[in-house]
């Protein structure tokens, strides 16, 4: 095979599914030994387009073309038979086996264990992913699990390799480590098709990429040469708002959390230690940090979900900590989950029961406990109207929303409240660009007009973009908060408990 | 090849029609059943779900029958229904029932033969505390110690049945009764009895504390935020934490609302169809009443429904085993069978079928 001739070639491909075309005629090729971008919003189709070359989803029409032969793959076996391997966003490992029986579950026709064990050492040494193949998975970092899932490919020697969003669960100095293995995998030959929304990786990582809207190829471009502003706008369509910010004066302190500890009522979750914090009028306050070190449990404590001791959280001098989720939002201390369905929305419910379910108390939707169906009708058109949600009326389950409108419903829910203190867990989370923006502006307004902001959030550029002070959660401890104007990402990356003690991998490899 | 694909939201027609179509399927399945017993299939079902409200050889006796054997059944089912709903599974209204009509009794001889017209709102009072009492025992189990509601609730109806024995043959045995077991006919004794207030209805207090607890169960639902927070308790449990629910006071609400409605059923039987408390004063309304909760969609309206349409197969059940021999035993499987094609069916309004190949997305 010559450098010119491509290893995969995608030609005119289309998959519909009931009620949306995912794919519309998408052509597109990747060399050998290059890194290709796949850049979309949600819902583009990026998704569907990498389950059909990885044999999960078969195309109606078009021709895919491997090796210079047809490709069809059947499932993905069949797949990874011709030299297509895919890590997945979500690990499908098992906790409670080790490293090398899960690697041996995922595979074709895996070898006895010492061999395979043997085998994985090698290739996490030449690659640079250290790993040890009798540990077990539950005691494994995110950046480790991806490790064992990427190194599961790695065993089958791949020709083309598929990573989906294969940094939102990884510090910057993983995403260091991870980039450096690729570039030596691509250096060798091996095709990555990467797929991302984190502009600067990919202008750091990729050689090419196409761009998806709406299920057709609408651009293509070196990423080095464009910025991550101009690849945004490409994505979307539109010129995109940077969400613009008031220079406030931070005020009083409205909320202070002191000393706060929560052993979590299930084995999975997080210890908070003696977490310390205080949030002021009129700031936007950042809390950092990769998934499971404490977020929910933090969320929880502040949302008047666990109930604490009284004095551990005081709001504008009282005592609030043993004060459950209503009794904080009669005063003004509100907050929205994590999870859309299911924690901050029901799913099967109505969008007017669900704006019922926080507002019933600062709206006044309930008296003497019988609800005013009008007026939580009337609350939740609001919502709608205030936030741009898309749906077709109030009265629409919350299960029928695109992810990146429940967002909006959810966030706008509370923000419609006038709170005076909100505290938010991963605002933006699965949701396309332009409401992405929109909700952080709606933030910046929120605490513009004097309310204090606590953001959770795993997305580290979100967190630069509208924060004044920033602090790392790791572990279940907080860090004493930073100004966020003039932190690097390095800084950032060692708050955050650095590459969990393996920054060293690729010195030593 | 069919395959299923989830709807974006729950069909409203299908969850109107499935009822009605678990019926239907049910009477065919049934039909064959009697048939594989030698029976006439036609006049079997005929007989169950016809002749007891309109034959003129049955219908002057059975007619009034249809309320009393329903009274109890919708009473029962629309407690059980908040539980169902929150995900709070209490098995054991059979036992809640038999607390309630012991309580209820208890008050009623303890003022044997005193006149008074405080005694049957005594009764009332007694009847749904030892429902409540009883069904405390589960939800304190499970809120301090997290044990299983449904093992804690099943297992102490077995409890409660040998109190019953116990009672009937001990402390409640009628003095004047010859040495059988079972106490005085307290239907006898005027300020205890639960009389019919219109004569050959079937109409007793009982009945007309179900119709007013359908009623109340519809507002609760509807119109009240703890109806809100028990419909969000069941469908999703964190986002109830997060709208200011306390599992824990959820649990003993449900219980409890569902353990006192069993007790006044209880009583009602006790001082009414029944009059006495015996050995077999138990007739398994407790545990029909589950299936009538799911056969009404845990709705009170169709709660009311169901009630009557399983009272009807109680009362049709018994004139085809005089009539045709057909054993007790075919009965309750045919009422069983009605819980499982209506559960089956249920499919149906969340999942749409079509035809093709099963795919992974």
């Amino acid at each position: 095979m010559t450098e010119h001739t491509p290893l995969l070639e995608i030609d005119g491909v289309t998959k519909a599914f009931p009620g949306v075309v995912a794919n519309d005629g998408v052509s597109f090729s990747i060399r050998a030994g290059e890194v290709h971008a796949l850049l979309g919003e949600n819902g583009a189709g990026k998704s569907t387009l990498v389950k059909m070359i990885y044999g999960l989803v078969r195309p109606d029409a078009g021709r895919m073309r491997l090796h210079d032969a047809a490709y069809e793959p059947r499932d993905p076996s069949e797949a990874r038979a011709q030299g297509v391997g895919m890590v997945f966003q979500h690990f499908s490992l098992f906790d409670a086996l080790d490293v090398a029986e899960n690697i041996a579950l995922g595979m074709d026709d895996p070898p006895p264990q010492r061999r395979l064990a043997r085998r994985i050492e090698e290739v996490s040494h030449d690659y640079g992913l250290p790993l040890d193949p009798a540990r077990l998975v539950g005691d494994l970092s995110a950046g480790e699990q991806q490790r064992v899932e990427i190194i599961r490919c790695l065993l089958q020697n791949p020709k083309l390799l598929i990573m989906d969003e294969p940094t939102s669960v990884l510090t910057p100095q993983e995403v260091e480590i991870l980039f450096t293995t690729l570039r030596k995998l691509a250096a060798e030959g091996t095709a990555i098709l990467y797929i991302s929304h984190k502009l600067e990786e990919i202008r750091a990582l990729c050689d090419h990429a196409t761009i998806l809207r709406g299920g057709k190829v609408v651009d293509t471009c070196l990423p080095g040469e464009k910025s991550a502003r101009e690849m945004a706008e490409m994505m979307v369509g539109a010129r995109l708002n940077t969400p613009a910010r008031a220079e406030t004066q931070p005020g009083d302190v409205l909320l202070e959390v002191s000393e706060l500890s929560v052993t979590p009522a299930t084995p999975f979750g997080t210890k908070l230690h003696d977490i310390s914090l205080q949030l002021r009028a009129g700031e936007v306050l950042g809390v950092g940090g990769v998934s499971g070190n404490g977020q929910d449990e933090l969320l929880a404590a502040l949302s008047g979900e666990t109930r604490l001791p009284k004095s551990e959280i005081v709001f504008k001098g009282r005592p609030i900590g043993a004060s459950g989720p209503n009794a904080r939002r009669a005063m003004g201390v509100l907050s929205a989950p994590e999870e859309r369905l299911g924690h901050a929305a029901a799913p099967d419910m109505t969008l007017t029961e669900n704006a019922l379910l926080s507002g019933a108390v600062r709206e006044g939707l309930a008296r003497r406990g019988f609800i005013a169906w009008r007026k939580a009708r009337a609350f939740a058109e609001r919502i709608i109207a205030a936030h741009d949600v898309r749906t077709p009326g109030p009265e629409v389950a919350a299960r029928a929303l695109s992810g990146g409108n429940l967002q909006k419903f959810v966030m706008g829910r509370e923000i419609q409240q006038r709170p005076e203190v909100l505290i938010v867990n991963q605002p933006t989370w699965g949701v396309d660009a332009q409401a992405a923006a929109a909700i952080r502006q709606a933030l910046l307004d929120l605490s513009a007009a004097g309310a204090g902001v606590l953001v959770i959030s795993q997305d580290l550029d979100e967190l630069m973009e509208i924060t004044d002070r920033f602090a790392a959660l790791n572990a279940g401890q907080l860090s004493a908060p930073r100004p966020t104007r003039g932190l690097t990402m390095e800084q950032v990356g060692l708050m955050l408990g650095g590459a969990h003690d393996m920054e060293v991998a690729h010195e030593t490899a | 090849m069919m395959r299923l694909e989830k709807r974006p939201s729950p069909s409203r027609l299908w969850t109107a029609a499935t009822p009605v179509l678990a019926v239907v399927v049910t009477m065919v399945a049934g039909g064959i059943l009697f048939a594989t017993l030698g029976k006439d299939p036609v006049a079997a079902i005929r007989l169950i779900f016809w002749d007891p409200l309109f034959s003129e050889q049955y219908a002057s006796y059975s007619r009034p029958q249809l309320l009393v054997k329903s009274g109890p059944l919708i009473l029962i089912a629309v407690g059980l229904s908040f539980g169902f709903r929150a995900n709070v599974w209490n098995i054991g209204a059979e036992g809640q029932y038999i607390i309630g009509a012991l309580c209820g009794t208890a008050v009623a001889l303890a003022f044997y033969p005193a006149p008074g017209w405080y005694i049957f709102p005594l009764m009332v009072i007694a009847g749904a505390f030892g429902g409540w009492a009883w069904a405390m025992i589960p939800a304190i189990l499970k809120t301090r110690f997290r044990t299983n509601e449904i093992l804690v609730s099943l297992l102490l109806v077995y409890v409660a049945e040998k109190l019953l024995a116990a009672m009937a043959l001990g402390a409640m045995r009628n003095p004047d009764g010859g040495g059988f077991p079972g106490s005085r006919n307290i239907s006898r004794y005027e300020p205890a009895a639960n009389t019919e207030l219109i004569a050959n209805t079937g109409l007793h207090w009982g009945v007309v504390t179900a119709f007013i607890a359908v009623i109340f169960a519809y507002v609760m639902l509807h119109k009240h935020m703890l109806g809100f927070h028990v419909r969000l308790a069941g469908q999703a449990p964190r986002a109830a934490r997060f709208a200011g629910v306390r599992p824990g006071a959820l649990v003993v609400f449900c219980l409890g609302l569902s353990g006192a409605l069993s007790g006044l059923a209880g009583m009602f039987e006790a001082a009414g169809p029944a009059g006495r408390i015996s050995i077999d004063f138990a007739a398994g309304y407790g545990f029909t009443a589950i299936i009538v909760a799911f056969l009404g969609r845990l709705h009170p309206i169709g709660i009311l429904l169901a009630g009557l349409l399983m009272g009807l197969t109680y009362i049709g059940g018994e004139i085809a085993q005089l009539t045709l021999g057909l054993p007790a035993a075919a009965i309750q499987v045919f009422q069983g069978m009605l819980l499982f094609f209506l559960l089956a069916l249920d499919l149906l309004s969340n999942y749409r079928v079509r035809p093709g190949r099963r795919e992974m997305t």
